[in-house]
Order: C-alpha cells, then structure tokens, then sequence
C-alpha cells in the first residue's frame, strides 16, 4: 500500500507519539523510519519526566499516548520530585531501562490499528500545487498522504564533536539523511543553529559503588500513566559522585581541545544543561560539581554519567573520569560528544505546527528547536491530531490553550516566540501553575482529547468514572461544615468568628490536623487516593484559581479574536515600525499571542485591537 | 497622527535662545530647504536660514536622523534668536513647506509610539506640557529623564531577582543549590515591600504637588481675613469691609509659593448664627479647613481670642494675629498688619518654609499619577501574601507584584527571570 492519511517520517519519541496517535484517530497511517530496531531509542539520558515533563508526560497520557505507558513499563527507579512542594510543582520522574523502553514503545506501537510502519528513509517531500502530498523513500517509492509529519530530530546538518574531530551525523551511528534535508532547505525555511552534547558512557562494573552515595528510588513508585495499576520491575539505586579541584584543573588545562572553547561550535547550547567545560568556566568559584551516576539496564552495564556532558577528546575525557571518586577505575564504553545542528525556526509554524507556508507539513520535536524526550511527543501528538484533521480536509484547529496544558504553553512559546537555545518544558514558563498539575491532567485534558478521537475507550471509561467521583467528592467538601466551636472542640483551632466553614474551606488549613478532618468527615477515608488528592488540591489551590479568572476571561477573549492570515501589519495605523517588524515575524494567530510577543507594547495592542474590530 | 509636525519646544515668552523641533518623514527636506543642505547628523552647526531668497535667521541646526531621534523619527532642531518675529517667520515658512503645527504632547505621543519612551516617561512629559509653574516642571523633568522609571527598574530587578530564586528552588530540586535559599527569599521580600509602602506614603505628597498645596484663612468674624488673603495675594480678590460676616463663601485665589502652586482660600468668620446663607458660609469655612494642608488661625489683636480658633491652633494651625497696628498683640503667632503690611514679609517666609514642607517628599521624584499609586499598592498587596509553606504559592505572590510593577514598565517576561536562575546558579546534569 502506498496511500496514507497521514506519514510520520522519523521514529524517535516525536515521531513515536505521532504515528501512535494519527491512527488512534483512525487516520491510516506511515512510519517511515531508518532502523526499526531503534524505534523509541533513548538517545540521551536514560529518564521519563521531571517536574514539568512529567507534567508533559501526563498530558501526553491523558490524550491516551504511549509515553507514560512505556515509561511505566521499562523505570527501574521511579522518583516523584518536589514531593515535600506542593502537588501542582511535584513532577514524576521515571530512570528506564533503555532496552525495556524501546521494546515498550515498539510493544504498544505493533497494537495499534491502522498504523504501518516501514525500515526506510524518506528522501525527499512529494509537492502538488504549493501542498505536501506524500514522501519518497529511499527506494524510490512513493508513499501519498493528506498530511506529513517530519520529527527527523538534529539530522539537519548535524555535525558530532569530539575533541577536535568532527563528524557528520544524526545520533552516533546513525547516517544523517541527507535527500530530506535538502527538500527541506528547498522549502526555504528559516533555520538556526543549535548544539546540545551528551556524556561519555561508563561501564557500570568498572565503578566502585561503594564508596559512593547511593541514591534510592521512591519506596512506593509512582506511575507515569494513569493506566499502569503497578510497577513491576526491580528497582536499581543511582549513585552520587562529585568532581575534584583536579576534574577542573583538567579541564582548564584541555579547554582548547573542548569543540566548543577551542572555537568550533557556532550553535547555541542549553543553559539547563552546561557542558562540564561550561560550568568549570562559569561557575570558577564552585569547587565540586555533582554528578548522578545513572544504570541504562537491568542487565546492561552501561551507566549515564549525569551533568558530565563534554566535547573535550576521549584522552581527557578518561582523565576526567578517573578523577572523580568512585571512578578511578572506571571504563569508558562511549566518549561524550557535543552535536550542532539545524533546526526550524518555529515561529514559521502555525499554532497546529504546520507550516504557515507550506500546507500539509507539519514539524515536531527537536527540529522545531526543543530538547527532550517529554517535548518531542508532545508536539508528535499535537502536530498528528492538526494532521489527522487535514487529511480529512478539515482546516487544523486542535490547540491547547496556555491554562489548559504545558503542551499549549510551550507550543505557544515556541510558535510565537521562537526559541534562542533549545528549549526544554519548566513550570516557570507556564503563568497558569497551579492549575497545570501533573495529578490532574486527565481531568484538564481526556474530554477534549475524546472529541478528538484520539482517546480509547477504555481511558474513556476511567475517565468518566474519575471525573465524576472527584465533582461528586469537591461537591460534598463543599456542602458539608461545621462551625469553628465545632471545629474547635474536634480539635482544630480555627478563628472563633462564628463563621460556618465547609469541610472545603479549612482542610487547607494549617490549623486543621488531618486526623481531625478525617473524625469529623470520615467518608475522606473512604475515598480514593487520587479522588482525595483533587480535594485537597482544590482547598489549597481553590482561592488562588479564582483569583485568576478574571485574567483568564480576558485571555479567552483576547484568544477569540483571530488575526487573519494576510494581515499586512504595515498598514495598520499606530504601529511603529518596530512594531510592524516584530509582529511580521511572529505572525501571532490571535489578539492574544500579541499580547504575549515579547517586546511588543500595549498600546501596540490597543492599535491592533482597533484595526482588528474595524476590520 | 501623521505626517511633518513643527513646534517651538523650549516654552512661550520671550528667550535668548527659542528650540524649533521639527519630526517627520520630511524634517530632513524641510531642513535641508531651510539650511541649504543637511548637516552632518547629531552635530550642531551655524547656519543661514533662507525662505524665498529672505534670510530668516541665523541659527545652530541640527539633523537627528531616524531612529536616533527624540520620537524616532527624521527630526530636526533650530536654535533660533528667540524673537517672536523670528519665531513666527520660520513657523511660516516652515508651514509653506507643508509641515504643521504639532499638537499638544505629539513629540511624545510620537516618541511613545517609537518605543523611545516607556509610560512613565510619556506620562511625565504630559504633566510636563502641563506644567504651571518652576517646582512642577522641575517634577516633570526628572520623571521624563525616568528618576521614578529607574527607580521602578530597581524595584523590578529586585523582584525578578528574588522570583528566579523561588524558580530556582522549585524547578531543580535535585541540583546541587546554595543552602538557605528559600530563607533568604522572605527576608528579602519584607525589606522591598517595606521601600514599596514608603513610596506609596510619599506618592501622596507628590499628588498635591501636581494638584497644588491648599492654604486656608479661617478665624472668627472681623478679624481681616479677607484683608489677609488680598496682602498675600497681592490683589484685591476678597471684598473687604469692616462689618463682621462679609465674607460669605470661600473665596479662592491661585499664586506660586516657593515655586509651589498654591491655592490660598478665604473662608467666612467661625461662629454661631442664624442666618441660614452664613451657616451654609460657615460650614464651608470648616470643610475648607479639613481639606487643606496649611491652615492660618487669624485672630484680631484688638478682640479676645475665640475658642474654636484657638482649637484650630492646638490642631497644629499657623497663628497669625492681625490689625497690630491698631492695639499690640497680646498672644503668640505672626504679628502682622494687613492693612499696614507689617509682619507680612515674616508670615510669607513661614508660609513658604510650611509649603516647601508639605510638597517636600513630592520634590523628589515621586508617583504623580493615580495610576503609579495603584500598581505600587497592588504589588504590596501580592507581597503581603507572600508568607506561605508552599515555594509555589510564595512564587505566585512574587508573580503577582512583578506583574503589578509590570503595568508601569512593561511585561516582565519569564525569559527575564531564567535568564536570572542559569547566571545565577549552576544548573545542569
């Protein structure tokens, strides 16, 4: 068969997601990737989630994606991060079994309906009247579809260094396709340079556990998917070490060999992940950085040195990792590499992560300038339900809103604001925090993804039973009080005001114990975990999410007001030409991406808002 | 909102020196027509100003090309001989060429739109065009050259500051962060709040400079306040006769004060009477007291001191014994005599050392508009919330008085705070 709804061109964690999706919505569907082998690689580090992509990977869940599934399915050292923070900033986090992880993805890939997958590269975009219309492979074959999605990662000019070698090349080992790359530098797109690096790979048996720190997984794991009832595999314990005054003296006296300090990367790397060069010379003032020394398998010896990315030659490397306690024996299997590549500048994209100019292609994930896996399937399935909808010859209009997911705001900020190093999923990014938890996810994010298609039915049916216990369960916290001699005599010391609070009110309280809570409404016990924690979360949160609606209302509002496509920002009167340039480039959807774009002013707003209400 | 504006930017009257500023798309060949050519830009040079074969003046010019110009557009400056008749030809010849008169506030307006003013800039030069008298134009010159936007900057910094370490804390929980870093958070959060409250109290102040310090006259019928008002004011705006309860309504007069505006109210005598049109004079006499900053107690040196003036006294009142001249005074405050001008000079020197007083935080540059007052109060507010064991809800209440603070200086984005957390901290495994 050569005729698709939708082809996903490339198998990493963007394309995994995407493919999955496009033919849960019944779309047929193409993964077209080099190796089916390497299917769901983990090419970095070997770990699902964090605080904010966890967040990520719980929205990816609550659309009925793969990821979390995975996740749950290959963590050998489960960790929920913050867990003494409050639960809108506690974010799951999952070390996986590298191996486990593909077989899951490939697992739960070969389950899915409609979705074909194929070993082979895709060479160049087939093109009819301005429109993306299918893919050649590298056989020549011509595969048809309504709608491309490409998520071919850092293989647009990427360049591997090592020291003072460079290499052409995707991930290591991976020939860089190079019959798409030129199709779509054909496009015209407007590209940046970026880099990103990796740590060297050591031998597991070769380090000395126990003379270091051992860090544990959590007791209880948490699951990444709503789905998983339990974790079954064993749990390993990562290890802490440190670098030395002597690691950094290495260091300093090799930077010149370092590709990025010996002047040979032009591209912009992450600030959330520094080479160990980057903070030997930034931070000259720490004496010791710590690393985590993290297992890739159960039965793989390879461990992920974490924080030691490094493009210094293999020679220091060895040095570098001989100097740091525990490793003086230590083996390195792989050397660390940094990698500098192409990627698209996002603004080019619509909010549906297709191409303005180019209708029926859509990018996701490190093409589109992100890091991580979490962000790649995000936009792997945000992109696959706008293409799954432009196969069907709908106009795409599946976006998430900035208080709606952690995939709405970085696909905001990507498609308005475009990226200056790559970009990686925070809390801090999202305005709308406490409203954006990683507990309810299913209850932000399942309906819509129901309407869409792209949910099962069976997550369909525990949705609607969570949904319904929790509305029933607040409702009652709501409806059932006491007034504060009440509470008082029960054992809670609230203000003696005379004022009845529900159960709602003070069970946020610090004055209001949990045993006590629990005498005076002892249906709390009874409730589900998960049911109770949307309880709580709604006492704690409740009177700041009120506080925001007002802003949100405006939001919305500004959200309506759509920006027509042709718009010629010149003509409008009251924009300075500053104004103009930044709105030109930016191409905001809405009155409220405007308002958003950094350096653009209310009053360039205002004279928007005008125009667009004249208009 | 368009095309080539022309204004004379150094104010009306009379001057050595009188700026003509031109801003638009055809400053440069209005100027180049005038000057014979452009000058090399941004460097003042004497030149000829000719119109139709007549020279206008002799003048230092100067080319601000776009966007390297006070509004960012083509502008233009002429230092003229500041004679009306030069003024008015160049304005002439300026206007054949096609330019028009700007209209009041446009170079700003200009300017705000070009991004080279934020809105605390733009709002002071407002206040500028409005300016009456030294002190206010004094105010209005330090918030356009941005004294309050720098100091709003301050403030912003600081918070951005303290945000991105509440970031920091919850973002990378298990990177290798300084001890304490959330303790140092709330200590310094009561100390900028403290600053921000401070502000607000002053903003008060600054307030009455825009609007003007009030001066009230109250004290018992017949004790020549009205004579009192006219002597300071220098003319006769109160009706003055010797009949007790003349003055019926508060009559008002506006005269500069140590480079203060000042009001100066007259007020009916304080007493007790059935006339209904005196009671209502009374009751106004009292209101205008309440409602001013400085109020004189006059009493006559020939007539016992009344009670409810000497209340006024001992409520913190300037006493001023009248009419002297007539009898010695017999109880403290400002001999003076309206009638004779003695004292006078002494009263006005202790009236002027009370405004200087009453719009002294104003003279530093302070908040002058509602608006300023409002941000910087809902940013107190935010941060009152701060005290909370959850870093989030501690994020949100610095959230919220970045965002307050924002309205005066533009959006403080979350780019602005990361940048902070990865200077700031070694983040990365």
């Amino acid at each position: 068969m050569t005729q698709f709804d939708v082809i996903v061109v490339g198998g990493g964690h963007a394309g995994t997601e995407a493919a999955a999706t496009a033919a849960r919505c019944g779309a047929r569907t193409l993964l077209l990737t080099h190796k089916a082998e390497t299917i769901g690689e983990m090419s970095c580090n070997p770990a699902i989630g964090g605080i904010g992509k966890g967040h990520l990977v719980r929205e990816v869940d609550a659309l009925d994606g793969i990821m979390g599934r995975a996740a749950d399915a290959a963590g050998i050292h489960f960790k929920l991060l913050n867990r003494s923070k409050g639960p809108a900033v506690r974010g799951p986090r999952a070390q996986a079994d590298r191996k486990l992880y593909r077989a899951a993805v490939q697992a739960l890939l070969a389950e899915t309906a409609n979705l074909t997958i194929r070993a082979e590269g895709a060479e160049d975009l087939l093109i009819e009247a301005g429109r993306v219309v299918g893919v050649v492979g590298a056989s020549g074959t011509a595969f048809r579809a309504g709608a491309v999605v490409i998520t071919t990662g850092t293989f647009l000019r990427g360049v591997i260094h090592l020291g003072r070698e460079r290499t052409p090349a995707g991930r290591v080992g991976d020939a860089p396709s190079v019959g798409l790359a030129l199709a779509l530098e054909r496009l015209g797109l407007p590209m940046a340079r970026l880099k990103t690096g990796t740590p060297p790979r050591l031998d597991g048996r070769t380090i000395d556990w126990a003379a270091l720190e051992a860090q544990p997984g959590d007791a209880e794991p948490e699951p990444l998917s709503w789905m998983t009832a339990r974790i079954t595999n064993p749990q390993l314990h990562c290890g802490i070490t440190w670098t030395t005054e002597e690691t950094h003296a290495l260091i300093r006296a090799n930077l010149q060999e370092s590709a990025v300090y010996g002047g040979r990367i032009s591209g912009v790397g992450p600030r959330y992940c520094p080479s160990i060069e980057d903070k030997v010379v930034r931070f000259a003032d720490k004496n010791r950085h710590q690393i985590f020394l993290e297992p890739e398998g159960l039965d793989d010896p390879t461990v992920y040195p974490n924080g030691i990315s490094t493009s210094l030659p293999e020679s220091v490397q060895r040095g570098i990792i001989a100097s740091m306690p525990g490793l003086s024996r230590a083996v390195i299997m792989r050397p660390g590499y940094a990698i500098e590549y192409d990627h698209v500048d996002p603004r080019a994209l619509r909010p549906t992560l297709e191409l303005r100019d180019v209708p029926g292609l859509f990018l996701a994930g490190q093409i589109n300038g992100t890091t991580g896996y979490e962000e790649a399937a995000a936009q792997g399935m945000m992109a696959a339900l706008n293409a799954v909808q432009r196969a069907a010859g709908t106009e795409p209009d599946r976006v998430l809103a900035r208080d709606e997911a952690y995939a709405g705001v970085m696909i905001d900020d990507l498609t308005l604001q475009g990226v200056s190093e790559p970009y990686r999923m925070l809390t801090a990014r999202s305005e709308y925090r406490l409203r954006l938890r990683a507990d309810n996810a299913m209850l932000r994010l399942t309906a819509k993804g129901m309407e869409w298609g792209c949910v099962g039915q069976v997550r369909a049916d525990a949705f609607r039973g969570f949904q319904a216990a929790v509305s029933d369960a607040i409702a009652r916290a709501r409806a059932e009080g006491a007034t504060p001699a009440q509470y008082r005599a029960a054992g809670a010391p609230v203000n003696l005001d005379g004022r009845w609070r529900s159960l709602l009110d003070v069970l946020a309280l610090p004055a209001m114990p949990v045993e006590v809570a629990e005498t005076m409404f002892p249906w709390l016990r009874d409730l589900a975990p998960r049911v109770r924690a949307q309880v709580e979360c709604e006492a704690l949160y409740g009177p700041y999410l009120a506080r925001q609606e007002a802003e949100l209302a405006l939001l919305r509002r500004e959200e309506a007001l759509a920006i027509p496509d042709g718009v010629d920002f010149a003509v409008i009167a009251g924009l300075s030409r500053e104004m103009q340039q930044r709105l030109e480039a930016a191409r905001p959807a809405t009155l409220g991406a405007a308002s958003r774009l950094a350096g653009v002013t209310p009053a360039a707003v205002a004279a928007l808002a005008v125009h667009l209400r004249r208009a | 909102m368009s095309g080539t504006i022309f204004a004379i930017a150094s104010g009306a009257g009379r001057a050595g020196v009188a700026v003509m500023r031109v801003s638009g798309p055809e400053a440069g060949q209005a100027l180049a027509a005038l000057a014979g050519g452009l000058p090399r830009p941004r460097h003042a040079s004497l030149r000829r100003l000719r119109h139709r074969g007549e020279v206008l003046d002799e003048a230092l010019v100067l080319w601000f090309p776009a966007p390297h110009s006070y509004t960012g557009e083509d502008s233009a400056e002429l230092h003229l001989h500041g004679g009306p008749a030069v003024i008015a030809a160049v304005g002439d010849a300026l206007a054949m060429l096609g330019l028009r008169p700007a209209e009041p506030g446009e170079f700003t307006r200009r300017a705000f739109t070009h991004g080279k003013l934020d809105l605390t800039a733009a709002e002071g030069i407002a206040d500028l065009i409005a300016a009456e008298t030294e002190a206010q134009r004094r105010q209005a010159l330090r918030q356009a050259g941005g004294a309050l936007a720098l100091r709003v900057r301050g403030w912003v910094e600081r918070l951005t500051d303290l945000l991105a370490r509440q970031e920091a804390f919850i973002e990378f929980e298990d990177e290798d962060l300084p001890e304490g870093l959330d303790a140092a958070v709330a200590a310094d959060v009561a100390e900028l709040r403290a600053e921000l409250a401070a502000e607000i109290a002053g903003a008060a102040r600054a307030e009455a400079l825009r609007e003007g310090v009030r001066i009230a006259i109250l004290g018992a019928p017949n004790a020549g306040k009205s004579s009192l008002l006219n002597a300071l004011a220098g003319r006769e705006a109160a009706i003055v006769s010797p009949q007790a309860g003349t003055t019926r309504d508060v009559v008002e007069t506006r005269m500069v004060m140590a480079g203060v505006p000042v009001t100066l109210s007259d007020t009916a005598g304080l007493r007790e009477t059935d006339d209904v049109i005196e009671a209502e004079g009374v009751r106004r006499a009292r209101a205008a007291g309440a409602g001013a900053e400085i109020v004189l107690a006059v009493f006559a040196a020939d007539a016992p001191p009344d009670a409810e003036t000497r209340a006024l006294v001992e409520a913190g009142a300037l006493a001023v014994v009248n009419k002297c001249d007539v009898v010695p005074p017999m109880m403290a405050g400002q001999a003076v005599s309206a009638r004779s001008g003695m004292g006078l000079a002494q009263l006005r020197a202790a009236l002027e050392d009370a405004v200087r007083a009453s719009a002294g935080v104003a003279m530093e540059a302070g908040l002058t508009r509602p608006r300023h007052r409002a941000a910087l109060a809902d940013a107190v507010a935010a941060l009152d919330t701060l005290e909370n064991p959850l870093p989030e809800l501690r994020a949100e209440a610095l959230r919220g008085a970045l965002a307050a603070m924002g309205r005066l200086t533009g959006r403080v984005g979350v780019e602005a705070v990361l940048d902070r957390v990865f200077s700031e901290f070694c983040i990365g495994k």
